[in-house]
């Protein structure tokens, strides 16, 4: 029992091949509870099909991806979701025609079926949960505002708060700085380093100060395979991801 | 910071159900003959498709170029229990067998096929006028929603579908009446819907049921459901990454556009007096998409103004000059597309309401804050 109970995610031997060309290939890794892992490699490492085939949006040729001992390649989108995964993407995706509570609404964990979603009422403890996130996401005075109305920065918030009100024990990020001015950057470092705390978290980024910042382990990825993995001062010094990244 | 919380209606929303509710209770009974208000009758059966595209289209973003495969279903399931009430042994003695409808005599039927004999039955009849269009529905909901096909694509099929059941029913005339469908509709239940005060009572029946639609379609948009579709509409990956299993939601609302379709089509053939594939095709299914259109596809109101117009328009213009009609349907829908995109129900909100808003406040003397609800929930009026 103790050895499987040790890792939250288990990856062994994920492979994805689109017409030959294998974007991820024979990848293993392990994540544990309450811990950071970023994910660095230089532009089409296959970072970003990684957590793709995480959370089932691309369909793995081979492997397995195990989540609280729990296959999640077999599984459909929204049932990984409710198993406990959140995925945050690169641009901002945020229903624009609805307001910001209305989006935070729409993410929190009740009424997931058809009949639950028509039964679903506004009640006190679902408007208590939507502002406390809202403050959390420094949107509190901007609920009733379109999100199309709202900046690049604040879409990316709002995006993390519509996981985080889900509540996930693995929470994935895909270069959640991206495209930040300098201040919404040192906002959402303080915002991250607050919601990684209880819960593990998957990150892509390419800010290396940053990744020092929070990371607990990285994995260095190239040509969609695993290059070097450790601590950030262990990869650092490895002279293979000095060679093909870090160097240049 | 207040929300409004699980309110049916806002206060402008609820003065457009008013408004609508005076003109089709009050105004149009009051000022149009017995002919005029028979033929609002039949464009009020269309609304119901309208209202349903509304909530598909306008909502959920899925356009079907097939509703008027539901609205037939619906409404032969009505023309086929009307057409055995009218099929009575008495009324058929000359046939060479007596008791079946007509066409079937013509086309040398001696029995009536198995299918047709539940339709005896008012009841069942009624049930299956939702239930038969539902289970279509449900069949290539499944079909198309579970594989992921979706817009433009499932339009196309949709399309493939009202043109597969046109020549189904055309080609099985001795089922179904053939291309004539089936006519020569005369009681229901022992009443004569043929008559001046029949029509009257059945455009009222007509209205009572087109405000129950509206009022279902009011719930759903007003749920978190209704939310959902919108942001499916705009963000499918976002809501399956939420936790919601998309294809399911899609598949209710198309289900629920087809209940709707159903009841419109029974009722055109209850009001119209018989049943045909013409109404079943691909102009009539797009002409219907044209309804919900020029209504404004996101108002669920703007729906039923549209259906009434448009259907006003051709029937005053296709008087006068028959054969400009489909250019003119043709170039309406042209003008929508390009220049109001939210059609009659985005003209009210974004040009005349600020208007009068303005003016109201000018009078009041003082300015008034322009409410700030979101464009999808101005767009329901």
């Amino acid at each position: 029992m103790g050895l499987h109970e040790r890792y939250l995610l288990k990856v062994e031997g994920l492979t994805v091949s689109f017409d030959g060309f294998k974007a991820v290939n024979d990848l293993s890794f392990y994540v544990e509870p309450n811990e950071c892992r970023v994910i660095i490699g230089p532009n089409g490492a296959g970072k970003t099909t990684v957590l793709d085939l995480i959370c089932g949006r691309t369909k793995a040729t081979d492997g397995s991806v195990k989540f609280k001992n729990q296959e999640l390649l077999q599984m459909r989108e929204d049932q990984i979701v409710h198993a406990g995964v959140g995925r945050k993407f690169q641009t901002p995706s945020v229903y624009e025609d609805l307001s910001v509570f209305e989006n935070l609404e729409i993410s929190y964990p009740k009424g997931y079926g058809v009949f639950g979603a028509l039964a679903f009422r506004r009640d006190d403890t679902v408007q208590a949960r939507i502002e406390e996130i809202a403050e959390t996401i420094f949107l509190e005075d901007l609920l009733t505002e379109k999100a199309a109305y709202l900046s690049h920065g604040q879409k990316q918030w709002l995006e993390i708060g519509m996981l985080l009100i889900q509540d996930p024990e693995l929470l994935m990020l895909d270069e959640p700085v991206a495209g930040m001015s300098v201040a919404e950057r040192k906002k959402t470092a303080e915002l991250l380093n607050r919601i990684i705390k209880d819960r593990s978290v998957i990150v892509i980024e390419h800010d290396m100060g940053f990744v020092e910042d929070i990371a607990t382990r990285v994995n260095v990825l190239h040509q969609g395979k695993m290059l070097s993995e450790g601590s950030m001062a262990h990869v650092k010094a490895d002279p293979k991801v000095i060679e093909v990244y870090l160097g240049h | 910071m207040t929300f409004s919380k699980n309110s049916l209606f806002t206060r402008q929303e609820l003065i457009g159900f008013i408004v609508l509710a005076a003109i089709i209770f009050l105004l149009l009974p009051a000022v149009l003959d017995n002919f005029r208000l028979n033929l609002f009758g039949k464009y009020l059966t269309y609304a119901f498709v309208a209202v349903g595209l509304a909530l598909c289209w306008g909502a959920g973003g899925i356009l079907s170029l097939g509703q008027g495969v539901f609205f037939g279903l619906g409404g032969y399931c009505m023309a086929m229990f009307l057409k055995l009430e009218a099929s009575t042994p008495e009324n058929t003695s000359i046939q060479s067998t007596p008791g079946i409808p007509d066409f079937m005599d013509w086309n040398q039927l001696t029995e009536l096929p198995f299918w047709w004999v539940p339709f005896h039955s008012l009841t069942i009849a009624l049930i299956a006028v939702v239930i038969v269009p539902v289970t279509f529905a449900l069949i290539i909901g499944v079909a198309m929603f579970r594989r992921r096909v979706g817009g433009v694509y499932f339009a196309i099929i949709t399309q493939a579908f009202a043109a597969i059941l046109t020549i189904l029913i055309i080609g099985q005339q001795g089922f179904t009446g053939g291309v004539n469908g089936i006519t020569d509709l005369r009681t229901l239940k022992g009443w004569d819907i043929r008559t001046d005060e029949a029509k009257e009572v059945l455009y009222f029946v007509n209205a009572f049921l087109l405000f129950g639609v509206l009022l279902i379609a009011q719930f759903v948009r007003k749920s978190k459901l209704g939310r959902i579709l919108i942001a499916m509409r705009d963000q499918e990956d976002r809501v399956r990454f939420s936790g919601y299993d998309v294809a399911s939601f899609k598949i209710f609302i198309f289900c629920l556009g087809a209940a709707f379709a159903g009841i419109g089509g029974a009722m055109f053939t209850l009001q119209v007096g018989f049943m045909s594939p013409t109404l079943v095709g691909i102009v009539p299914s797009i002409e219907m998409v044209i309804f919900c259109a020029v209504g404004g596809r996101l108002s669920i109101l703007g729906a039923v103004y549209g259906a009434l117009l448009v259907n006003w328009a051709k029937t005053s213009f296709s008087e006068s000059f028959p054969e400009l009609w489909l250019f003119g349907l043709g170039g309406l829908f042209i003008a929508v597309v390009m220049l109001f995109p939210n059609g009659l129900a985005g003209i009210w909100t974004e040009q005349i309401m600020p208007r009068i808003t303005k003016l109201w406040a000018a009078r009041a003397g003082a300015v008034a804050p322009i409410p700030a609800t979101s464009t999808e929930e101005e767009g329901a009026i």
